[in-house]
């Protein structure tokens, strides 16, 4: 029964990574433009989740809304006033420019609140199916994100403004011509990504310590779940990340956590050469 | 009456298609195609919209890979040949929306063509040539403009030119016509004549019966994917299954109708 | 530019570097040498960058795994006066490794290819990390001391890396005024339209890709010998492989001397200004990159043309 417990904790971890990754993938597919931020989004929300845990005695999980509203706010910003003039230039440019704005954020969070790892520590219970142990922090952490992650589809699914990104991610052109704002899409997107990046980084505070050192990290797994799942959709982001936190999960096992997060780097690299366009088939820009 | 101007006789066998085909997921873009090109020849590919006439040059040329079939130039298969081998084997082609290198000058964007399939010795010797095609073509004036300053019809002689730099044997034009008017189409059989007239044989993909019928001995015609008919422009301009492809099935059996009811 | 004049003046800068041991202080002598390393590697990185246009971010792998190449080749014994061997070692390694990478992972374009080639760094980075029998891991690698006093040292690595930079900036001549250089900028451009003209894009991407590869690793064996102490982390600095797209996009990509000018920049502002905060090291990198992409979207060269298209 020990694949049981291995398989249970791949899942609520997958269902993180599912979270964390669907804002990164969203912004990839609709703007075309890597948010090398992503990363240091998701340990901003963390840090804050942590602070107001810590001096306030919030609940992360109350948290998680308020520093996701607050994030958008910073993302939108960011997009509308910087990265949106020079959005239509190459790669290297929208690459180099995000990585850019990542090592600003990346500084100032380690001078505000330096490198030293901080753990948010609930302490719910546990809960024990079938000779699977599973803390409740994490349950109710992953049932967050999948939340989370099931509202974000309701909204591109059925809102005006979800269906506008929609539309753009399909056809920039096409949609301005009937008359979305392209612009305005673009920046509720990025804002959309710094959201769920900010909401994650809430979830993740209960689970992970929360330090600038795993920007990185979580950013490395954002591609690597885009790559597995596909470009700018929810349900490519779940498979991705579910198939990610198992894959790690089993890794883990059979190999060593450090090894763990060396398959997933291999695993990207063999798609990205076999099957760029992920399982579910989606290309993204290139 | 054909315009072409032949030098000498028919000519060996150039290209062998043989039961080209070509799938798309589920989608047959391509259905065993099979054709000869001789020497010397211009021959009309045709057919409406989707027939799949780009994807079988851009199966010859070595674009995609074939499901299956062959293709045989001079002897030797070339089924599965990259791009740049099919170029430097004398298999050029030009592309229906033009392909110029936009940052470069109309001079370096033929200079591309004769450095590399056109196998020019050195870089001096390659402008040399460039500036021979570009006058050729008309647009030896313009040799020091950048290429995306053209106008829609230099864009198109620039692709001729840079395609007859590469020295070609055969020679496929897909759409060179697409975007003209008129007169520019005019100039542009003109053009085209000559350069069979040098010696390149020519496919020649349009959908200007005008200019088909003027340019081509034969005429190969592609529906679905599939040649429904080949053969010398009269007899597939009458061939029924052409009329139907084009114009449909019910238009095609009025016309079946109304030539039985003559006296 | 037809006038003699950027190559005199680029005479003129290698002279300044190399007289720096007789007529200032080690510090100077240190800083020269940086600038003529970060000149090879940003004249590496315009190979694949600058001249084909695939966005690299692999420069850290191919410093690194030349820092490891060659300091296990020193530790082996081909130290001493053998030591140029051990350098050329990591370069032969370092250029193999790019070959058969490039195969895979040029297949890719844009941000793919980006993405992959971060990933080489951080695959790189995590088996020096795991392999600790061979590279000793997190601990980091100890490399034997050349023998030999300040000055000498000094001298020995300015001049090494003098020679490393030469090196790239002739094989950025060649590769400029040459076939290859036409043939990689048609890529750039348009590289299904390169296919079709006769191009052997795949042949012409891997020269490109080793080109960018092999004169960091150069640099990386040099390095190594150089501070006689290796680890993971820095060796495969994520801060060093974006410096590279940062500093050419500064001067100029796709020039001759767009690298030169710009590396000099920027090793000048980092010791002038930087070097004072030493904390906000990354916040300023970060500033100087939005300035950069803002105000110079065709780097300092082409300012100074004014052709009129960005």
């Amino acid at each position: 029964m020990v694949y049981g417990q291995v398989l249970a904790n791949g899942l609520m971890l997958g269902a993180l990574y599912a979270c964390i990754a669907v804002g990164f993938s969203l912004v990839w597919g609709v703007l075309n433009v890597i948010n090398m931020m992503h990363g240091a989004f998701i340990i901003l929300g963390g840090y804050i989740a942590f602070f107001a845990w810590l001096h306030l005695g919030i609940n992360p999980f109350v948290m998680m809304l308020p520093i996701a509203m607050l994030l958008f706010l910073l993302g939108y910003m960011i997009q509308y006033g910087v990265i949106n003039r020079v959005i239509m230039r190459p790669v290297l440019t929208t690459l180099t420019l995000t990585f850019g704005l990542d090592m600003i954020l990346y500084n100032a969070m380690n001078i505000a609140f330096t490198a030293t790892p901080r753990r948010v520590v609930l302490d719910l219970g546990r809960i024990d199916i079938g000779g699977v142990i599973m803390s409740l922090d994490r349950v109710a952490a992953m049932v967050l994100a999948l939340a989370l992650t099931g509202i974000l589809y309701l909204i591109l699914r059925t809102s005006r403004t979800g269906r506008a990104i929609v539309a753009v991610r399909m056809d920039r052109d096409a949609a301005a011509l009937m008359g979305i704002k392209v612009n305005k899409v673009y920046a509720i997107t990025f804002g959309l990504g710094a959201f769920m990046a900010g909401a994650c980084g809430a979830l993740v505070s209960v689970v992970f310590p929360i330090t600038t050192s795993v920007t990185g990290l979580f950013l490395g797994k954002a591609f690597v779940i885009c790559v597995i799942g596909g470009l700018g959709t929810v349900p490519g982001a779940l498979v991705g990340g579910l198939a990610l936190g198992v894959i790690e999960s089993f890794a883990g096992h059979w190999w060593g956590p450090q090894n763990a997060i060396l398959i997933g780097f291999v695993i990207m690299l063999v798609l990205l050469v076999v099957r760029p366009t992920g399982l579910m088939g989606k290309k993204g820009y290139e | 009456m054909s315009g072409a101007v032949r030098t000498g006789s028919p000519g060996e066998v150039l290209l062998k298609v043989d039961r080209l085909s070509k799938s798309f997921g589920g989608i047959q873009a391509v259905k065993d195609v099979s054709f000869t090109l001789n020497e010397g020849e211009i021959v009309g590919l045709i057919g409406p919209n989707g027939a799949g006439k780009t994807t079988l040059v851009n199966l010859i040329t070595g674009v995609f890979p074939a499901s299956s079939g062959s293709v045989v130039y001079r002897g030797d298969d070339v089924t599965n040949q990259r791009p740049f081998q099919a170029a430097r084997r004398g298999l050029a082609r030009t592309f229906q929306i033009v392909q110029p290198f936009p940052a470069m000058t109309v001079l370096e964007n033929v200079v591309a063509g004769s450095l590399f399939a056109g196998a020019a010795g050195s870089r001096a010797q390659a402008e040399a040539d460039a500036l021979s095609h570009l006058e050729f073509v008309g647009l030896a004036d313009l040799a020091r403009r950048p290429a995306a300053s053209l106008t829609l019809p230099s864009r198109k002689r620039l692709e001729l030119a840079k395609s007859l730099a590469m020295k070609p044997k055969v020679l496929l034009l897909d759409e060179v016509n697409a975007g003209l008017n008129t007169s520019e189409i005019d100039q542009a059989l003109t053009l085209i004549r000559a350069i069979a007239a040098r010696g390149v044989t020519i496919i020649i993909i349009e959908h200007l019966m005008k200019v088909v019928l003027s340019l081509s001995q034969r005429i190969l015609v592609l529906h679905h994917g599939e040649l429904i008919s080949s053969g010398d422009p009269q007899s597939v301009v009458n061939d029924p299954k052409v009329i139907e492809a084009y114009l449909g099935s019910k238009f095609a059996a009025r016309q079946k109708q109304l030539a039985g009811a003559a006296p | 530019m037809k006038t003699r004049l950027p190559y005199i003046l680029f005479a003129l800068w290698v002279l300044a570097l190399a007289s720096t041991p007789w007529v200032a202080s080690n510090y100077i002598v240190k800083i020269a040498t940086f600038l003529a390393m970060y000149g090879a590697i940003a004249l590496s990185w315009n190979f694949i960058g600058g001249f084909t246009g695939y966005p690299s971010f692999a420069t850290a792998a191919f410093v690194g795994l030349g820092s490891y190449s060659g300091a296990l080749l020193q530790n082996a014994g081909v130290s001493g006066a053998l030591l140029p061997l051990a350098w050329l070692g990591g370069a032969a390694v370092v250029a193999l490794f790019a070959a058969i990478i490039g195969l895979i992972i040029l297949r890719m374009k844009g941000h793919y290819f980006a993405i992959g080639s971060i990933a080489i760094v951080e695959v790189l980075s995590q088996l020096a990390s795991s392999w600790s029998s061979l590279t000793g891991g997190g601990e980091g690698l100890n490399v034997k001391f050349l023998a030999g006093g300040p000055d000498f040292i000094g001298r020995v690595f300015l001049y090494t890396m003098i020679v490393i930079m030469l090196l790239a900036f002739v094989a950025t001549v060649l590769v400029d005024k040459g076939k290859l250089g036409f043939g990689l900028r048609c890529i750039q451009q348009n590289e299904d339209a390169a296919d079709m003209v006769g191009i052997d894009t795949t042949r012409y991407k891997i020269y490109a890709f080793v080109l960018s590869a092999v004169f960091c690793g150069a640099v990386g064996a040099a390095y190594s010998s150089w501070v006689a102490y290796i680890s993971p982390t820095d060796s495969f600095s994520i801060l060093l492989t974006l410096k590279a797209p940062v500093m050419v996009l500064l001067g100029g990509p796709g020039t001759v001397f767009g690298p030169v000018v710009g590396s000099a920049l920027f090793v000048l502002m980092e010791e002038t200004i930087w070097a004072k905060f030493l904390d906000y090291n990354q916040g300023v990198l970060g500033l100087v990159i939005v300035v950069l992409i803002f105000f110079l979207p065709g780097g300092l060269l082409r300012l100074r043309w004014r052709k009129g298209s960005a």
